[in-house]
């Protein structure tokens, strides 16, 4: 036995004299001193990992077997409509394969809204912690054109119509905006070509820049240490060997604590992949059983579920200004409506990090945040008619106001003193 | 450039120089790869005119043809359909046609060369969807209990009268596009090629 240690011992040491293999285990795993506080909104973090990794896989094998093609086949099906539909019932396992990615794309969105949720209520994103926040929100960026390439590539009446909004979308910017959506197409409409280059955009290029960020994402926050639910740091209190009083190994500690996280999630999204995957046509809309034809919209035209609170603040806006359409300023809304969360960190005076000792000025607002945020959410996925518009005008001036009011609410909030040390 | 005497400034110039040169070659390979995204001669081919026959076009009826993969619609218009539209020039964005959303010979009462037939590009202006028709007017139409009749678009609720003609505060901007279109005899339209080619 001690032959064999000696000899698995010499072959690490070879490895490690060619490559910092122990180093790193140990600088992020064996060695990096997680708080120890942390609680239930932590399962998040290793929770996306697990849901990008169940995606670049189930991607790879649907891959195999998906054509990107928007010409009629013999039935006059589109290829690549009749390509789902062939990996639905012809393909061994093709329906498992499929229902796994369709249901991990809004799998991503809930577990990356809760570690989105995670780090505004704990302060995550404060000093020192502006870049895993500005990487995080280039992810969900990255996340969200994952999402919307991939979209299309089912080919079905949603994926048509939605391609064919959202494209537009950036012939509202003036002068460039109508040759940039045409450039963004490769066609007068949305056709072969769009499928073709959404298809190189959803399996190479998206995921390649995702995965640089994931990485920078993750080195960062090991470069300054996790935060924790009392948003205190850890590092101010060292024992002799230098390390955080309030501090545990994140292995075997949070692996361990992260593995119940997994079994538990793996249980709901099974229950999802085997009973419901349409989840009442939240996470595969009917219309996309429909092939897409360029001549007819469908009559209601709503985006997956995670894009509404957006696709509402789009909406809202109905008024021109400073001389250009609402429909360009519909558009800036929107992307400011996602741009301004990189910019918290910059936004929160609070003296405090936690909403354990924040005062009632942030709760108050927070409150009326998450509620205008799903408002919003409800009604994007509904008609518009004069009264819902005028309510998402009204939870759009919220979901804004949040942002904008906080270096004054928060700097003249009513705050606890937070504790030396984490509490629990 | 400031020079001190630790720095060779010869070199530094010939790096700024390099540095120059290459970024100046690494930009003029994007244009390649930026310009293989514009349509290619196939998708641009394929954008060629289509002639239509609307002599069966009954007063009242619409029929949509395919012209680049737009739906084109042409509608052929009663007397009293033409009537509305003069009465409602106070509900429109741009009842005179005044942004350039058509060609010159439509830039008139009717958006159109012949009174009765609309030819007008079925794709809304705000985010390229295709609008429902909504020919019933009044409370009938599901719209508006004053509605005299035109389209509504499904996916953000902008509505047109019917000379293609946008409503007030809506999230559409721009009247319907009116494609170029000329007739051949009396019952045939070209669509996508005027007078003028």
């Amino acid at each position: 036995m001690s032959k064999v240690n000696a000899l698995l011992q010499d072959t690490l040491d070879w490895v490690d004299a060619r490559f910092p293999l122990t180093a790193n285990w140990k600088a992020h795993l064996s060695e990096y001193y997680a708080p120890k506080n942390f609680n239930f909104w932590y399962f998040f973090g290793s929770l996306a990992i697990l849901v990008l990794v169940i995606q670049i896989v189930t991607g790879i094998f649907l891959v195999m077997h998906f054509k990107p093609d928007a010409s009629l086949n013999a039935s006059g099906v589109p290829v690549a409509f009749a390509s789902v539909e062939y990996i639905m019932r012809d393909v061994p396992w093709g329906w498992l394969i499929r229902y796994m990615h369709s249901t991990g794309a809004s799998a991503f969105f809930i577990v990356v809204y809760m570690h989105m949720f995670r780090g505004l209520i704990y302060g995550s994103y404060r000093k020192p912690r502006e870049l895993i926040w500005i990487f995080g929100m280039m992810i969900f960026l990255c996340l969200m054109a994952e999402a919307f390439f991939g979209y299309l590539l089912p080919w079905g009446q949603m994926s048509y119509w939605g391609a064919q909004v959202i494209v537009n979308l950036f012939s509202a910017i003036p002068f460039i905006g109508p040759d940039l959506s045409l450039w963004l197409r490769g066609d007068f409409v949305v056709g072969d070509s769009t499928l073709n280059r959404f298809f190189s955009f959803h399996v190479i290029a998206v995921p390649l820049v995702l995965l640089g960020l994931v990485a920078a994402h993750i080195i960062a926050l090991h470069e300054v240490g996790s935060n924790n639910p009392d948003g205190v740091e850890i590092k101010k209190k060292k024992d002799a060997n230098g390390i955080p009083l309030d501090g545990i190994p994140f292995h075997p500690y949070y692996s361990v604590k992260d593995i119940v996280g997994v079994v538990v999630f793996l249980m709901v999204f099974s229950v999802i992949v085997f009973f419901m995957p349409e989840f009442g046509g939240y996470f595969l809309e009917y219309n996309n059983f429909f092939p897409a034809d360029p001549l007819v919209t469908p009559p209601h035209i709503a985006p997956v579920w995670y894009f509404t609170p957006y696709y509402s603040i789009l909406r809202a806006v109905t008024y021109p200004l400073f001389g250009l359409d609402a429909k360009f300023w519909g558009v800036v809304a929107m992307g400011a409506s996602t741009v301004i969360i990189a910019f918290l960190p910059w936004l929160d005076r609070s003296p405090v990090k936690s909403i354990r000792y924040r005062g009632p000025l942030f709760k108050g607002f927070l409150v009326a945040f998450l509620i205008s945020f799903f408002i919003l959410g409800y009604l994007g996925m509904l008609g518009p008619t004069p009264g819902r518009t005028l309510v998402s005008q009204i939870c759009s001036v919220i979901y804004f106001a949040f942002f904008l009011l906080m270096p004054i609410y928060t700097s003249l909030d009513k705050c606890q003193p937070e504790p030396d040390r984490v509490t629990k | 450039m400031s020079c001190d005497e630790n720095v060779d400034c010869g070199r530094r110039r010939l790096l700024l120089a390099t540095a120059t040169a290459g970024g100046v070659a690494g930009v003029a390979t994007a244009v390649p790869f930026v310009a293989s995204m514009m349509p290619s001669e196939r998708a641009k081919a394929a954008g060629a005119p289509v002639e239509v026959d609307v002599s069966k076009l009954a007063p009242g009826q619409m029929m949509t043809v395919e012209w680049r993969g737009k739906p084109v619609w042409i509608i052929n218009r009663t007397p009293e359909m033409l009537a509305a539209l003069k009465t409602i020039d106070d509900q429109m964005a741009d009842p005179k046609s005044d942004k350039p959303m058509q060609p010159d010979y439509c830039k008139n009462e009717t958006r159109s060369i012949k009174p009765e037939i609309l030819v007008a590009v079925g794709i809304c202006t705000h985010l390229g969807c295709s609008p429902t028709e909504k020919f019933k007017t009044g409370a009938e139409s599901g719209v508006d209990p004053n509605w005299p009749g035109g389209f509504l678009c499904p996916c953000h609720g902008s509505t047109f009268d019917l000379a293609g003609r946008v409503y007030k505060s809506k999230p559409a901007p721009d009247n319907l596009e009116i494609p170029p279109h000329m007739y051949l005899g009396d019952a045939k339209i070209v669509i996508g090629e005027d007078k003028k080619a």
